[in-house]
Parts: C-alpha cells; structure tokens; sequence
C-alpha cells in the first residue's frame, strides 16, 4: 500500500524530552491499563461465582507473582490518571507552557509512584492479601 | 438517508481529517467518567471491613454500588477500546492485518464486558439472576 516507508509514529525517533516520556508512558500504562481490566472482570466473575471460587480468586491474587502484577496495574493506574488529568487540562488550554508542562510532568512521575505504593499497599491490607 | 443535522452541524469541528473528533471526544469524555469511578472503586475497596466473599458482596449488591460498578466496567472497557484502536492505528501500517486485529481487540472487550455486567447483576440480583 505504502510506496514509500515512511514512518508512521516519527515521534519514536526524536531526541529524549521530558514530553515525549510523559507521552509514551501514557501509552504503555494505557495498554497495561487494557490488560488489567480483564482482572477486574475476573475479579468480578469469581465474587459472582460463589464463596469458594471467590476464596480461590483471592488465594490467586495473594500469590506474590499476582502481587506484583498488582503493583504494577496499581502503578499504572495511578500514573496513567494523573498524567490523563493533566492531559484534560492540555486539551482545555491550560499548563502546556514549556516550564509549567515540565514541572507538572515531574510531579505526575512523583505523584504516581507514591500513589501506586499507597494503593497497592491498602488495597492489599483491605483484600487481606489472600487471606 | 436523510439527515436531521444541519450542513453547518456536521461541519463544524471537522478538520483537514474529516473524522474521528467523535472518537477524541469519547476518550475524554470516558476518561473524566474514569477518574470519578476509579476513586470511587478505590474507596470501597479501602472501606470493605475485610476483603471476604460476604463484605465484598455485600457493597456490591447494593443498589448504587451496582449501577457504579456497570458503568466502571462498560467505560473502562470502552475506553479501553478506543485507545486500542489508536495504537493500533498508530503501529499496523497493513490496512487487513490492522482491521483484523481491531476486530479482535473488540470481540475481546465486548465479551468481558459482557461477562463483568452480569457478574455485577449476579451479585446484586443473587443466582437466580
Ligand atoms: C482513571 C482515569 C483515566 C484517565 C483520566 C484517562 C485518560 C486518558 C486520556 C486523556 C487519554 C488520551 C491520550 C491521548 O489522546 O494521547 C487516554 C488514553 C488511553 N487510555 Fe486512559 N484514562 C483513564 C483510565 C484508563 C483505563 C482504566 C484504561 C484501560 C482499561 C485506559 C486505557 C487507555 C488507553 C489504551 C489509551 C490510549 C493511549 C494512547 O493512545 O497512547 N485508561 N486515557
């Protein structure tokens, strides 16, 4: 189709900026995001299936592999919210000054990973961690 | 067919592209009702007195908690959907193998959606449902 091979995504080829970090991040914990949703439904499907399937889904989800599984969708989660709320306020006009994108992008990478931890951690403790 | 858009109504916010500010819009319009519903999910997850199948339940089963956890799953799934289709867009420069996958990524979502809506209304709603 293409005669020429031009490159679709040319932003893969730029230089490191803070910009295009926030950008490709936003991307892959968008796509991590996708795949965590399908642990939601199977979360939701074993509490839907009965007692023992529900205790067997939480014995599953306490295993550490799942945990870190969890950490990592709660880390993406937390990223990909804060970074999209500032992306809302991009889209509305406000903050894409170069200094004020900057400064907001830095405290998103923060932001996210306290958060993450913070999630992670309660939600763990809440779960009962397989218990 | 005919339409009942005006000519002006359809053009405006049509740029050089044509298309796809509908598609644009749904991702932000999904997104600000995922930044309500994920606190939202996160809070009753924190306040469940423990995480056993009888506390989860039970907030699910409750009337609003239900209807909050449909529209969780049918957003983020449609949300989901829409970003897939622009990385996909993005990456799969064959336009069959690009439709192909589009109709996967789909087929994937309609069908947990599917299964996560009835999970919530088996819950709220107890076997019979
Ligand atoms: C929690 C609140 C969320 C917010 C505020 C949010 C915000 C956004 C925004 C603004 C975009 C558009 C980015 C762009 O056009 O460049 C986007 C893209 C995307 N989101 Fe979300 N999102 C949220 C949750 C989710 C969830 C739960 C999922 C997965 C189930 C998800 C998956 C995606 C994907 C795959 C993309 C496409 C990424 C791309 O095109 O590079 N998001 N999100």
């Amino acid at each position: 189709m293409a005669r020429h091979a031009r490159p679709l995504s040319p932003f893969l080829h730029y230089r490191w900026l803070y910009s295009n970090t926030t950008s490709i991040l936003h991307r892959i914990t968008g796509v991590l995001l996708s795949l965590g949703f399908f642990l939601l439904v199977y979360w939701l499907a074993a509490a839907a299936a009965g007692p023992e399937r529900y205790a067997a889904a939480t014995r599953f989800l306490g295993s550490w592999l799942a945990q870190v599984v969890l950490l990592g969708t709660a880390l993406a989660f937390c990223y990909h919210l804060l970074n999209g709320i500032r992306h809302l306020f991009f889209d509305a006009g406000h903050g894409f000054e170069r200094p004020a994108a900057r400064k907001s992008g830095w405290a998103v990478g923060i932001g996210s990973i306290v958060l993450g931890l913070v999630v992670w951690f309660v939600v763990r403790a809440s779960l009962g961690g397989g218990a | 067919m005919s339409t009942l858009r005006t000519p002006l109504r359809r053009v405006i916010g049509l740029g050089s592209a044509k298309g796809g500010s509908g598609h644009w819009y749904s991702q932000r319009v999904t997104a600000v009702a995922l930044v309500l519903l994920g606190v939202w999910f996160f809070a009753g997850l924190v306040r469940l007195e423990d995480g056993g199948y009888e506390s989860v339940t039970r907030w699910l089963a409750s009337p609003l908690s239900s209807a909050l956890a449909i529209l969780l799953v049918l957003t983020s799934a449609w949300h989901a959907l829409l970003g897939l289709q622009v990385i996909l867009e993005d990456y799969v420069a064959s336009k069959g193998r690009r439709a192909v996958l589009l109709l996967a990524v789909k087929f994937a979502y309609a069908v947990a959606a599917v299964v996560g809506v009835l999970a919530v209304l088996r819950i709220a709603f107890g076997a019979a449902a």
